[in-house]
């Protein structure tokens, strides 16, 4: 039999849109079984859409778009991705019976997880003090925005707001346009998810030693911030308030992103010791750089930078990253191709490390998810499988796990509380 | 003080600069003990970066150290002599972690081959973090964060189109890869719980950045979506505004506005201008995909004549979801984080009482907390090597004296 290192744990996943599904599925590929919760009146956003068809899907309601197609729910690949290898239920705990079905299966379960924004679970007399009065030990995590207290509490934020106000994008920018641009991906959430998963699992190691469960305050603002440790620290110490360097680094020149051959090509180069800059000149066959006085050493260097990055990428162009990298790597020196999806999709690192992962969808068909970035040597997580059609296992949890009988289980169908 | 977490979990640290300091943190601000290793003399690479009160270098003084080495015990020990090798063999013995985060052939040299730390203590987790990982054929390359972020594909999300990509700054990969080597010892601990054996836990942080964070790309290039997310806010295809900055009085405002309802209101308040009624103004997919900063310009002159604290305060009365960019002086002067207690303090010899950033989580039961401050080069070496290891106040002195700590 196989076993996975958190075979044996339950979460309960009420996530929806990014943060949320993606912090269940980093359990759920080392082995925890996720279930994740839905109904037909509480459909996760992240099935609408899809890269193909978002433009149609955007302008209308969940339950429009439903009536209209039920299967047009099932076909959208980020929503597989971010919810692989779970079960998926439909519940409608808006209503009280739904609301105690779920108290019954959170009894049998280890975690309990959300992104609700603040109050919603509550509502429903989920909240987390309820829930640990029928389950004393356990553990719940919710992430929303700005956390569950606060003058701010109740905001409601995307990605790029959380990265906004948490200080990341004043520092996102090139030195010589005005305007900082920040990231262009859900930074925010992603910092938020495996911060989630991390407090889950670290929740439970102190649940597993002590019996105790507890709830955790997650605001995706605040995790992110945490990261800004050392900026903050210069305006603590300094008054400073740092601004965006794009490519510059304070320890390392040159450092940056170079024009290589070919269109839109660009190979990373970063260089910090004095060693790797006389390998480096030496791999470009340009040793008088060393003794160059505005080259010699890292203070010079770190002074002439824009000289340097101009004569580098003279050198640069005539190759194309792969080479690049290659001549470098050779000599010591850091160097690395930019890449972009398609061609990640093909390189050998890739592969090797198990980066590209293709599953199987039982409607939409052969699908290409991101691997797992936890290696673990002795017991390895693994994909099981693909996001859960709505509703899937109902009948699993239900009747197998919570030993309603067929008739109950019919009546609750047609009450619409499994809906 | 209750205890935490983590408490009675000892981890050594014996790395270098961010991603494994950083990765010890998480555990040591949860309560678990780390014993940091450092070179004698030097320190840690942290030391030297800064910033430093009124910018005046010192050792013990480096903001960069001061946050990453919170609660922390700190010890020297010289690794390239044979009894620094023997006493290190001697400290995992006892440990549940090893975090490190050297290039795999010199941890090999240093003797952090798992193999070898497996016959010392079978329950030993050995977290090691690197740019490539430990396989693959990239393993042996010498990178910095820069070049994770390249292979990574997370500077194709980074900066314009038409430019060059940059990368993410103030070494944000070395953060994701710490906080995904802790995430994954966890793992192996709660999988230690049944196996009673240790393992070796492997992180790249080039596969952080392309997993977690722009992973989604590769599943849209499968689909036949797009072979790059070069262009648009996560690969494009949302509408105006997906993720805009406009300047106001005295900063930037983010703007980000997924529902139509949101987008109406927010041209309410602007009074409606004459140009929202022009049918080019009307479609937000064009807006976002093909003139974005037409249409900020259009915007520009109301933002202008108002301040960050007055339009957040507008947006936030009208449920619209845009915010200023905040900036660290912002960060530290916020009402809602200081409500949170987000920021903490703790005094140290050397800078005094500072004011460090917070936890990432709040713990009901048993919360992050910042019970002391990083060390002094081998402040704890007298408390570890006489206390735990049983040397004599005397030898201490000798392995001093042949520079082994």
């Amino acid at each position: 039999m196989a076993s996975y290192p958190l075979q044996g744990y339950r979460v309960v996943d009420f996530g929806s849109a990014w943060a949320g599904p993606q912090m269940a599925h980093i359990v759920a590929d080392m082995g925890a079984e996720v279930i994740k919760v839905e109904s037909r009146n509480r459909i996760d956003y992240g099935r609408m859409g899809g890269a193909a068809s978002r433009k149609e899907l955007l302008s209308k309601t969940p339950e429009a778009i439903v009536a209209a197609d039920p299967d047009i729910l099932e076909f959208n690949p980020v929503f597989h991705l971010l919810n692989r290898g779970k079960k998926g239920i439909t519940v409608d705990f808006t209503k009280p019976e739904g609301a105690d079905l779920l108290k019954e299966l959170i009894k049998k379960s280890d975690i309990v997880c959300d992104n609700f924004t603040p109050g919603v679970l509550d509502k429903y007399g989920l909240s987390y003090e309820s829930l640990a009065v029928i389950k004393p030990d356990i553990i719940v995590v919710s992430l929303c925005f700005a956390g569950h207290t606060g003058p701010l509490k109740g905001t409601r934020g995307y990605a790029p707001i959380i990265t906004a106000l948490a200080g990341l994008d004043s520092v996102v920018g090139y030195p010589d346009e005005s305007i900082p641009c920040g990231p262009r991906f859900a930074y925010g959430d992603h910092v938020a998810a495996i911060h989630g998963a991390l407090a889950m699992l670290i929740a439970l190691i102190h649940r597993n030693r002590t019996g105790e469960g507890q709830y955790i305050d997650l605001s995706e603002w605040e995790a992110t911030t945490s990261l800004l440790g050392e900026p903050l620290m210069d305006y603590v110490m300094n008054g400073r308030i740092q601004k965006p360097r794009g490519n510059r680094d304070l320890m390392m020149a040159p450092h940056g992103f170079y024009k290589c051959r070919g269109e839109d090509k660009w190979v990373s180069i970063a260089v910090k010791t004095e060693e790797e800059w006389q390998s480096f000149c030496r791999a470009t066959g340009n040793l008088e750089w060393v003794e160059d006085d505005k080259f010699c050493d890292r203070y010079s260097r770190l002074l002439n930078q824009d000289e340097l990055d101009r004569i580098i990428t003279e050198w640069t162009v005539k190759y194309t990253p792969e080479e690049v990298t290659s001549i470098l790597q050779k000599a010591g020196v850091a160097a690395a191709p930019f890449l972009i999806a398609k061609e990640q999709y093909r390189d050998a690192y890739f592969r090797e490390r198990d980066l590209v992962v293709r599953v199987e969808h039982p409607k939409a068909g052969a699908e290409a998810y991101y691997g797992i970035p936890l290696k673990l040597s002795e017991t390895p997580g693994k994909i099981r499988s693909s996001g859960p059609l709505l509703g899937q296992d109902n009948e699993y949890v239900f009747k197998g796990l919570l030993g309603l009988s067929d008739s109950e289980f019919d009546r609750l169908i047609a009450k619409k509380i499994i809906f | 003080m209750s205890a935490q977490a983590l408490s009675g979990l000892k981890v050594v640290e014996y790395g270098n600069f961010i991603s494994a300091p950083y990765c010890a943190k998480l555990m040591a601000d949860m309560g678990a003990e780390v014993i940091k290793i450092e070179e004698p003399g030097k320190g840690d690479e942290s030391r030297d970066y800064g910033p430093f009160p009124d910018d005046t270098p010192h050792l013990e003084r480096s903001g960069l150290y001061l946050y990453l080495n919170t609660n922390k015990l700190g010890i020297t020990l010289n690794t390239r002599t044979r009894t620094g090798q023997e006493i290190f063999r001697e400290l995992l013995k006892n440990a549940d972690v090893v975090v490190e985060n050297n290039l795999p052939a010199l941890a090999d040299e240093f003797g952090l081959d798992y193999h070898k730390l497996k016959e010392i203590n079978p329950r030993l987790v050995v977290t090691s973090i690197t740019p490539f990982g430990q396989t693959g054929p990239y393993r042996d390359y010498k990178a910095y964060p820069i070049n994770c972020c390249a292979v990574g594909g997370v500077s194709q999300s980074v900066g314009h189109y038409w430019r060059e990509p940059l990368t993410m700054p103030i070494s944000q990969g070395d953060y994701q890869a710490a906080m995904c080597g802790a995430l994954a010892t966890m793992v192996a601990l709660l999988a230690r719980d049944g196996t009673h054996r240790g393992q070796h836990v492997d992180i790249a942080e080039a596969d952080v950045w392309a997993t977690y964070h722009v992973g989604f790309g590769i599943t849209i290039h499968a689909f036949g979506a797009r072979d790059s997310l070069r262009k648009g806010y996560i690969g494009g295809g949302w509408t105006y505004p997906a993720r805009r900055v406009i300047p106001c009085k005295d900063g930037y405002m983010a703007l980000c506005a997924p529902q139509l309802k949101q987008w109406l209101k927010f041209l309410e308040l602007m009074g409606t201008p004459e140009w929202t009624k022009n049918p080019k103004y009307r479609d937000r997919h064009a807006m976002e995909d093909d003139y974005p900063e037409e249409v900020d310009a259009l915007l520009a002159p109301w933002f202008i004549e108002r301040t960050k604290k007055e339009l957040f305060e507008l947006f936030e009365r009208n449920a619209i979801p845009f915010a200023p960019l905040y900036n660290m002086k912002d960060e530290m002067n916020d009402a809602h984080l200081a409500e949170r207690k987000f920021f903490a303090t703790v005094e140290r010899a050397e800078t005094g009482t500072l004011k460090y950033v917070g936890a990432p989580y709040k713990f009901s039961g048993t919360p992050w907390a910042l019970s002391r401050p990083a060390p002094l080069l081998g402040e704890h070496n007298e408390e570890i090597y006489c206390g735990r290891l049983g040397y004599s106040k005397q030898e201490l002195v000798m392995l001093h004296r042949s520079g082994v700590i």
